[in-house]
C-alpha cells in the first residue's frame, strides 16, 4: 500500500491555497466600470503617444497587424479581432481606427478584462479535467484491448482517474455559472442574441439555437459528467472486487462496462468539445475539432500516467514496473505527440489553404495576437518531443521521459489557453497571477485528489488474468 | 591449410538457444547461426552488436526533408514565383503550410527506401544472388551452427553433441 507522505500532501495543499491567492487577486484587479477602462486607456494613449491600440501588451498585437496583411483578409480581419464578440457586448461593430478610443471600444475592453480572470481559471480547469478524462479513457482502452503489458499500471491510472469527480465538479460549477450570466465567456448566451428586435440580435447564433441553447447545453453538460463519473465508480469498484475474487466474474464486467464506455465516450468527448470550447467561437466550426481535442488531452494524459509512474517507481512503490513499461509509455507519448501534430496542421491547413473569411478568422486573430503562443506550441509539442523521445535508449530513461512530459504538459496548457483565451479575452490576454494561480490550484487538487485516491488501493491489481505477463513484460 | 568447420544442426529454437549460451560460455567463437525464422533474442545471446539502420534513416530522413525544402523554395520562390490563386509566395515561410504533405511524403521516401537499399547492401542481397545457406533443411525446420574447427575436432564435437544438437558435420570450406 501506498501511504501519502505527509510531504506531498502539504505541497498539494499549499499549491491550492497560492493558487486561489493567484485567483482571488484577479477577480479583485478587473476594472469595475467601463469608466475605469476609459480612464486606463487614456492614460496609456498619452504614454504611448497616441499609438494605435491602448495597452502595453499590445505592442506585440499591433505591429503583427501592420506586418500580416499580406497574409490575411485584411477585412475579415477587421472584423474579427475588434467585432467578433459584439453581439454579445451590445454594440455595432466599430471601424478600427476612426472610433478606436470612442465608448464602444472601452466597453468591448471592459468586457474582455472582466472575462480574464474566468478565463484564466477555464483553462486550467479544462486543461486538468482533460487529461483526467483521457486517463480514464486510456485506462479503458487498455481493458478493452486485453493488452498485456499494462496491468502493473492499472492502479496508477485508477488512482490518476480520482481527480475526475473534484474536477469535474468545479467544471460543472463553472458551467453553470456561465448558464446563469454570472460570467460571460459564452457570447451566445448573452440574452438578445436569439431575439430579433434586440439590438444585438445574431442570426448566425440564432440559426444554431437548436444546438446552443443554455437549457439544452446545461443538460448536455450534466449528462456527460455524469456518464463518465459513473463509469468511473463502477470501473474501480470491480478493478477492487477483483483483487480477492475467485473467478473472473469482475474482470469480464470490467471489460463490458469499458466497451460500453469507450462508444459513450466518443460520442461525448466529441460533443463535449463543441459545447464547451468551439462554442466560445460561435460563429465559427470545424469538424476535426472533437479529434484534435481529443489528442491534445489523450497526449497529456500518457505523460501524466508516465510521470506518475516515474515518481512512484522513484519511491520504491511499483516494484513490478521496469523500464519496458517506461519505453512503452514514452513510446504512446512520442506516436500521439504526432498524432496531436497531425490534427493540429490538418485543422490549420485546410482553413489556411482555402482561407474562406468565415473560417479563416479563427487563425488570423490567434496569429495575430497570439501569435509567441501560437507558434511555440510546434517545438514544445512536436520538434522536442520528437527529438528526444525517437532515441530507442532514451525512452527508458526516467529523466528523459520526465523532461520530456514537462514541456509537453506546457505545450498542451498552452494550446487549451490559445484554444479559449482568444475568444472571451481577445488582444487582451497576459500570462500573470490569475492563469498562474488558476494552474497552481489545478495541480494542487490533482495532487491531493490523486495521490489520496492511490494510496486507498493497493499498487498491484491482483486479480487480474493478464498480471504475470505484464509483471514479465519485457521489450 | 584446410578451413574446416563443425555444421551442428538442432531441430528447437529453445534448444538452438541454450546450446548457443553454452557454446560462448566456452569462448568458442560461432561463425554464423542458420534459422528458418528470426529467434527472439539469438541476436543477443550470440554478442552481436545492436544495428544501426534506425540512425541511417534518420540521417536519410533528414537528407528527405532538407531535398524538400530546397525544391519547393527554388521551383515555387526562386525560379518562377507566380500567383497560384492566390498563394503568398514572397518568401518560403509564407507558403509553408502547402509544402508540409511534400516534405512529409519526401522525408518518408527517402527514409524509408534508402534504408531497405542500405538494408539489401549490408546484408548483401541482390537479385539473381547465389543462396548461401550450408543446408536446404535450415529453410524449413532445422537450426544450423557453424563453427571453426582449429585443431580441436574432438573437443568441439563432444561439446556439441552435449548441447543436443541432432547431427553433427564436419565440413571442408573453400
Amino acid at each position: 500500500m501506498y501511504q501519502f507522505s505527509g510531504k506531498l500532501k502539504t505541497i498539494a495543499l499549499a499549491l491550492m491555497v497560492l493558487g486561489a491567492v493567484g485567483i482571488i487577486s484577479g477577480f479583485l484587479s478587473t476594472p469595475s466600470s467601463v469608466e475605469e477602462v476609459k480612464e486606463q486607456l487614456h492614460h496609456a494613449q498619452n504614454a504611448h503617444g497616441g499609438h494605435g491600440e491602448a495597452k502595453v501588451e499590445h505592442h506585440e498585437a499591433t505591429d503583427a497587424h501592420a506586418d500580416h496583411h499580406t497574409e490575411a483578409s485584411h477585412d475579415t480581419h477587421g472584423h474579427d479581432a475588434h467585432g467578433h464578440a459584439d453581439e454579445a457586448h451590445h454594440e455595432a461593430a466599430p471601424s478600427h481606427g476612426e472610433e478606436a478610443h470612442g465608448d464602444s471600444h472601452a466597453e468591448h475592453v471592459f468586457h474582455q478584462l472582466k472575462n480574464r480572470p474566468w478565463a484564466a481559471l477555464y483553462v486550467a480547469c479544462m486543461f486538468f479535467f482533460g487529461v483526467t478524462l483521457l486517463v480514464l479513457a486510456f485506462n479503458a482502452i487498455q481493458r478493452v484491448a486485453q493488452a498485456g503489458w499494462s496491468i502493473v499500471l492499472f492502479r496508477v491510472m485508477e488512482g490518476i482517474t480520482g481527480n475526475l469527480l473534484p474536477v469535474t465538479i468545479i467544471l460543472l460549477v463553472l458551467l453553470l455559472l456561465g448558464s446563469a450570466h454570472v460570467h460571460h465567456l459564452f457570447v451566445w448566451m448573452a440574452p438578445g442574441t436569439v431575439d430579433p428586435t434586440a439590438a444585438n440580435y445574431d442570426a448566425i447564433i440564432d440559426g444554431k439555437s437548436w444546438w446552443l441553447n443554455v437549457p439544452g447545453w446545461t443538460i448536455r453538460a450534466i449528462v456527460y459528467i455524469a456518464g463518465w463519473n459513473i463509469y468511473r465508480h463502477l470501473s474501480r469498484k470491480a478493478s477492487l472486487a477483483q483483487d480477492n475474487a475467485t473467478d473472473l466474474v469482475n474482470y469480464t464486467k470490467n471489460f463490458k462496462m469499458s466497451v460500453a464506455f469507450l462508444a459513450f465516450f466518443l460520442f461525448t468527448e466529441s460533443m463535449m468539445s463543441w459545447d464547451w470550447i468551439m462554442s466560445l467561437d460561435p460563429h465559427w466550426f470545424s469538424t476535426l475539432f472533437g479529434w484534435y481535442v481529443l489528442a491534445t488531452f489523450l497526449v497529456s494524459a500518457v505523460t501524466v500516467i508516465a510521470m506518475v509512474t516515474v515518481y512512484l517507481q522513484s519511491k520504491g512503490h511499483l516494484e513490478y514496473v521496469n523500464d519496458s513499461h517506461i519505453h512503452d509509455l514514452a513510446k504512446f507519448m512520442f506516436g500521439f505527440s504526432v498524432f496531436w501534430t497531425y490534427l493540429w496542421f490538418s485543422q490549420f491547413m485546410l482553413i489556411w489553404y482555402a482561407d474562406m473569411p468565415e473560417e479563416t478568422t479563427y487563425f488570423v486573430q490567434r496569429f495575430e495576437e497570439y501569435k509567441l503562443p501560437f507558434l511555440l506550441m510546434i517545438p514544445m509539442n512536436f520538434i522536442f518531443p520528437i527529438l528526444v523521445l525517437i532515441n530507442s535508449d532514451y525512452k527508458r530513461i526516467p529523466n528523459f521521459v520526465i523532461g520530456a512530459g514537462v514541456v509537453v504538459l506546457l505545450g498542451h496548457y498552452t494550446d487549451v489557453f490559445i484554444m479559449i483565451m482568444p475568444a472571451t479575452v481577445g488582444g487582451e490576454w497576459f500570462f500573470g497571477l490569475p492563469e498562474i494561480g488558476a494552474i497552481l490550484f489545478f495541480l494542487g487538487l490533482f495532487i491531493y485528489s490523486v495521490f489520496t485516491s492511490i494510496s486507498k488501493a493497493p499498487l498491484l491489481a491482483k486479480g487480474n488474468p493478464f498480471l504475470h505477463e505484464s509483471e514479465t513484460f519485457h521489450y | 591449410m584446410s578451413n574446416k568447420v563443425v555444421h551442428a544442426l538442432y531441430n528447437d529454437d529453445d534448444i538452438l538457444m541454450d546450446a548457443v549460451k553454452k557454446v560462448k560460455e566456452k569462448h568458442i567463437h560461432i561463425e554464423d547461426v542458420f534459422t528458418p525464422f528470426p529467434v527472439h533474442g539469438l541476436d543477443k545471446a550470440m554478442g552481436l552488436p545492436h544495428t544501426k539502420l534506425a540512425i541511417t534513416a534518420f540521417l536519410y530522413g533528414l537528407t528527405g526533408l532538407s531535398f524538400a525544402i530546397w525544391m519547393t523554395n527554388y521551383m515555387m520562390i526562386q525560379d518562377w514565383p507566380q500567383d497560384i490563386g492566390g498563394k503568398p509566395n514572397f518568401s518560403w515561410f509564407l507558403n509553408m503550410p502547402a509544402f508540409v504533405p511534400i516534405m512529409f511524403e519526401l522525408t518518408v521516401f527517402f527514409a524509408a527506401h534508402l534504408m531497405v537499399i542500405t538494408f539489401y547492401m549490408r546484408s548483401r542481397i541482390w537479385p539473381f544472388k547465389a543462396a548461401e545457406n550450408p543446408d536446404v533443411r535450415t529453410t524449413d525446420d532445422h537450426f544450423l551452427m557453424e563453427i571453426a574447427i582449429h585443431d580441436n575436432e574432438e573437443e568441439l564435437k563432444s561439446l556439441l553433441s552435449e548441447t543436443g544438437a541432432v547431427e553433427i558435420n564436419v565440413i571442408e570450406k573453400h
